[in-house]
C-alpha cells in the first residue's frame, strides 16, 4: 500500500497532527508553545520535501554549466527558499508567543491554561 | 500609475519603523503629524488609484515570465483589489485620528503606531499580491501586529486574549501554507495566476481539493467564521478601540473573506459548484449563530464583535450564492444569462455589505472607545443617558445602528435589501427569510443598545461626563459620513467602486489573463 517514498511525507503529516494535537489538548501553556513549533516545523519540513528529488545535487551553478542541465539533475531550489522566510516567521511568532506566556505567568502566577480564565467563554 | 502602488505597502512600513524613534520625543506633535501624513498619502493614493479606474500587474524587480513558470512576485491591481484598498484606507484614516486623543492613555505611543502601520502595510500587501507565498508572508505580517496589538494595553485579560488569538491565528497560518505547499506540488508555480491557468486546463484533483480544505480553515479562522470564531469575542474588545475598529473593519475582511474570495473565485475555481456550497453553509451558520450569540451580550465591545461575525456571514453567505450560481451557469447554457444576472446581483450585495460592515462596525467600535474614554466602563448596565452629555457620539452610534440593523436609507439597508434579493431570485427562500430574521434580531440587540447607553436617566456617578476630544469625535463623523453617503449615494459609488470588484470576481478566469497577457 504505502510506498517507502511515500513514507517521509506521510511521517510530515504525522508530526503535524502531534502539533495539532499538543495545541487543542495540552493545559500548559509551554507545551502548547511546543506544540506549535512542532506543526510549524512539520510544514517546513513537508515543504523542503516536496522539493527533494533522490539523489539531486545542491542547486548550484558552476562555471560553464547550463541552467536548464543542472535543473535536470538538482533538488528544486525554491521550497528552500520558502522555508527560510516561514522560519523567520515563525522565529516571530514562537518570540511573541513566549513574552506573552511570560506576562501571562506574572499576571496569573501559573501556566495552566484552566486556571486562566479570566475572559467569560 | 500601477508601477507606484508597491507605495501603499513600503511607505506604511517605512514608517513604522521610523515612528518609534519619534515616539521617545517630546513634544508629542511630531509623532502624531507623521502618523496623520502617511496614512493621508496612502488614502489620497488609494482614492486617485479608483478614480483613475487603475488596472494591472507589475513584477517587482522585472521578474516577467515569458511562457515558462513564474519565479518572481508580483502586485495586481483590479477592481476588487481597489475596493479594499479604499476600505482598508477609510478605516485607518479614522483609526489613526481617534488614536491621537485615545492613546494618550497609554505608554508607547510610538510602537502603537509602529505595529498599526505593520499592519496595515500587511493588509495592503495581501490584497495587492498576485503571488500565493506572498499573500502568506503579507498575512503574517498584518497577522503577528495585531496579536501584539490586542495584547497592548497588558492588562490580565488582554494577555490572555491575545494568547488564544495567536494560537488559532497561528494554526491558521500553518493550514495556510501547507494548502500554499500543496498547490505548489501540483501546479509548480506560486503564481496565482498561473496556478488557475494550471486548474482550468487540468480541473481540480483531489490533492487541490485538500489545499481547498485547508484554505478554508486557515482564511476561516482568519475571518472568524462560526466553527473558528472563538477567538474573535475575546480579541476584539481586548485591543484598544481604533484596533478594535480595524481588526473588526477590515482585518477580518482582507485576511479573511477577501482572501477566501480570491483564492476560490480566481485561483483554484469553483470546484464544481462544491465549495460555494461550503461558503454558503459556513455563512448561514456564522450570520445566525453570531447574532444569537450577540443579543445575550452586556458588555458593549463585545457584542458588537459578536455581531462583526453574524455580519460577515452575511457577505460569506452572498458570495457563495453567486459562487453557486456560476457554477450552476457553466453547466446549464440555457439559462445561463439569468443565473450569471443573479449572481452579479448576490456579489454586488456581498461586496457592498462588506464595505459598508468596514464603515459601521468601525463606527460602532470607536463609539463604544468614545464611551469608555469618557465614562470608563463598558458595561451596558453601568452606563445611561449619555445623549445629551456626550451629543456627537450619540447622533454618530445612533446613524450606526441604524446602518447594522439594515433601517431604510443608511448604507447596512440596501446591502442587506440585495442579499435578501439575491436569494429569492434564486430560490433559497429559506436562507431569504432566516436573512431578514436575523436583521431583525440585530436591531433588537441594538435597540438595547440605544436604550442602556444613550436613554434615560443620567447616573450620579456620570455626572461629570464630557464629549471626547475634538480628534476622535472627527473620526467618527467621517465614519458617520460614509454611512449616511454610501447609503444615500449607493448608484454612485456602485459604478467606480462596486461594479469592477464584482466583474472581477465574476469572470474568474479574467484575473489569470489580466495578470498574464497584459
Amino acid at each position: 500500500m504505502i510506498s517507502r517514498g511515500m513514507l517521509p511525507y506521510l511521517l510530515a503529516m504525522v508530526l503535524l497532527g502531534i502539533g495539532v494535537y499538543a495545541i487543542t489538548c495540552k493545559k500548559n501553556l509551554i507545551k502548547v508553545i511546543v506544540g506549535m513549533v512542532v506543526a510549524e516545523y512539520a510544514v517546513n519540513l513537508f515543504l523542503v520535501l516536496l522539493g527533494y528529488r533522490a539523489g539531486g545535487v545542491a542547486p548550484i551553478l558552476s562555471e560553464g554549466e547550463k541552467a536548464a542541465d543542472l535543473a535536470r539533475h538538482s533538488v528544486d531550489p525554491l521550497p528552500q527558499a520558502l522555508i527560510l522566510t516561514a522560519i523567520v516567521i515563525g522565529l516571530a511568532i514562537t518570540a511573541l508567543m513566549v513574552a506573552l506566556a511570560l506576562r501571562i505567568h506574572e499576571r496569573y502566577g501559573t501556566f495552566d491554561l484552566s486556571e486562566i480564565r479570566k475572559l467569560k467563554g | 500609475m500601477t508601477d507606484l502602488f508597491p507605495l501603499v505597502v513600503a511607505v506604511p512600513l517605512g514608517a513604522a519603523y521610523l515612528l518609534p524613534l519619534l515616539g521617545r520625543m517630546r513634544p508629542r506633535w511630531p509623532l502624531d503629524l507623521l502618523a496623520i501624513l502617511v496614512v493621508t498619502f496612502v488614502a489620497a493614493f488609494t482614492l486617485a488609484g479608483l478614480m483613475q479606474g487603475t488596472t494591472g500587474t507589475l513584477w517587482l524587480g522585472g521578474w516577467r515570465p515569458g511562457t515558462e513558470r513564474s519565479i518572481g512576485i508580483n502586485m495586481c491591481v483590479d477592481g476588487l483589489t481597489r475596493l479594499m484598498l479604499v476600505t482598508i484606507a477609510m478605516v485607518s484614516l479614522a483609526g489613526v485620528l481617534f488614536s491621537i486623543s485615545y492613546m494618550n492613555r497609554f505608554t508607547g505611543k510610538g510602537l502603537y503606531y509602529s505595529l498599526f502601520f505593520l499592519m496595515l502595510a500587511g493588509m495592503n500587501g495581501v490584497v495587492l499580491t498576485g503571488d500565493l507565498f506572498n499573500l502568506f508572508v503579507f498575512l503574517e505580517v498584518a497577522g503577528i501586529a495585531s496579536y501584539a496589538l490586542v495584547a497592548f494595553g497588558c492588562e490580565s485579560e488582554e494577555l490572555e486574549a491575545s494568547f488564544k488569538y495567536l494560537v488559532l491565528g497561528g494554526l491558521g497560518s500553518t493550514f495556510i501554507l501547507l494548502g500554499v505547499a500543496l498547490c505548489y506540488n501540483q501546479a509548480g508555480t506560486l503564481n496565482m495566476a498561473q496556478v488557475a491557468q494550471f486548474v482550468a486546463a487540468k480541473g481540480i484533483n483531489p490533492v487541490l481539493t485538500l489545499a481547498a480544505g485547508l484554505f478554508f480553515a486557515g482564511f476561516g479562522l482568519k475571518a472568524a467564521m462560526v466553527p473558528f470564531h472563538a477567538w474573535l469575542p475575546d480579541a476584539h474588545p481586548s485591543a484598544p478601540a481604533p484596533i478594535s475598529a480595524m481588526l473588526s473593519g477590515v482585518l477580518i475582511k482582507a485576511l479573511g473573506v477577501y482572501a477566501l474570495c480570491r483564492v476560490f473565485f480566481n485561483v483554484l475555481g469553483l470546484g464544481g459548484g462544491i465549495f460555494p456550497l461550503v461558503f454558503m453553509a459556513l455563512g448561514a451558520l456564522s450570520m445566525v449563530v453570531g447574532v444569537l450569540l450577540a443579543v445575550g451580550q452586556w458588555d458593549f465591545k463585545r457584542l458588537l464583535a459578536y455581531h462583526s461575525i453574524s455580519q460577515m456571514g452575511y457577505v460569506v453567505l452572498a458570495v457563495g450564492l453567486a459562487g453557486e450560481l456560476m457554477a450552476k451557469a457553466a453547466v446549464e447554457p440555457a439559462a445561463a444569462a439569468a443565473l450569471q444576472a443573479t449572481a452579479a446581483l448576490a456579489l454586488f450585495g456581498g461586496l457592498f455589505h462588506l464595505f459598508n460592515h468596514a464603515a459601521f462596525k468601525s463606527l460602532l467600535f470607536l463609539c463604544a472607545g468614545a464611551t469608555e474614554y469618557a465614562t470608563g466602563t463598558r458595561e451596558l448596565k453601568r452606563l445611561g443617558g449619555l445623549t445629551r452629555r456626550m451629543p456627537v457620539t450619540s447622533a454618530c452610534c445612533r446613524i450606526a445602528a441604524l446602518s447594522i440593523s439594515g433601517v431604510p436609507p443608511f448604507n447596512g439597508f440596501w446591502s442587506k435589501l440585495v442579499i435578501v434579493l439575491a436569494l429569492a431570485r434564486a430560490g433559497h427562500y429559506w436562507l431569504a427569510g432566516m436573512t431578514v430574521a436575523v436583521s431583525f434580531l440585530t436591531l433588537l440587540s441594538f435597540v438595547k443598545v440605544q436604550r442602556y447607553v444613550l436613554q434615560g436617566e443620567l447616573r450620579p456617578e456620570l455626572a461629570g461626563v464630557r464629549e471626547a476630544p475634538a480628534w476622535m469625535c472627527a473620526a467618527m463623523i467621517i465614519l458617520a459620513l460614509v454611512c449616511v453617503g454610501a447609503g444615500v449615494l449607493c448608484p454612485l459609488i456602485q459604478a467606480d467602486l462596486l461594479a469592477p470588484a464584482r466583474d472581477a470576481l465574476l469572470n474568474g478566469l479574467a484575473y489569470a489573463r489580466c495578470v498574464l497577457g497584459g
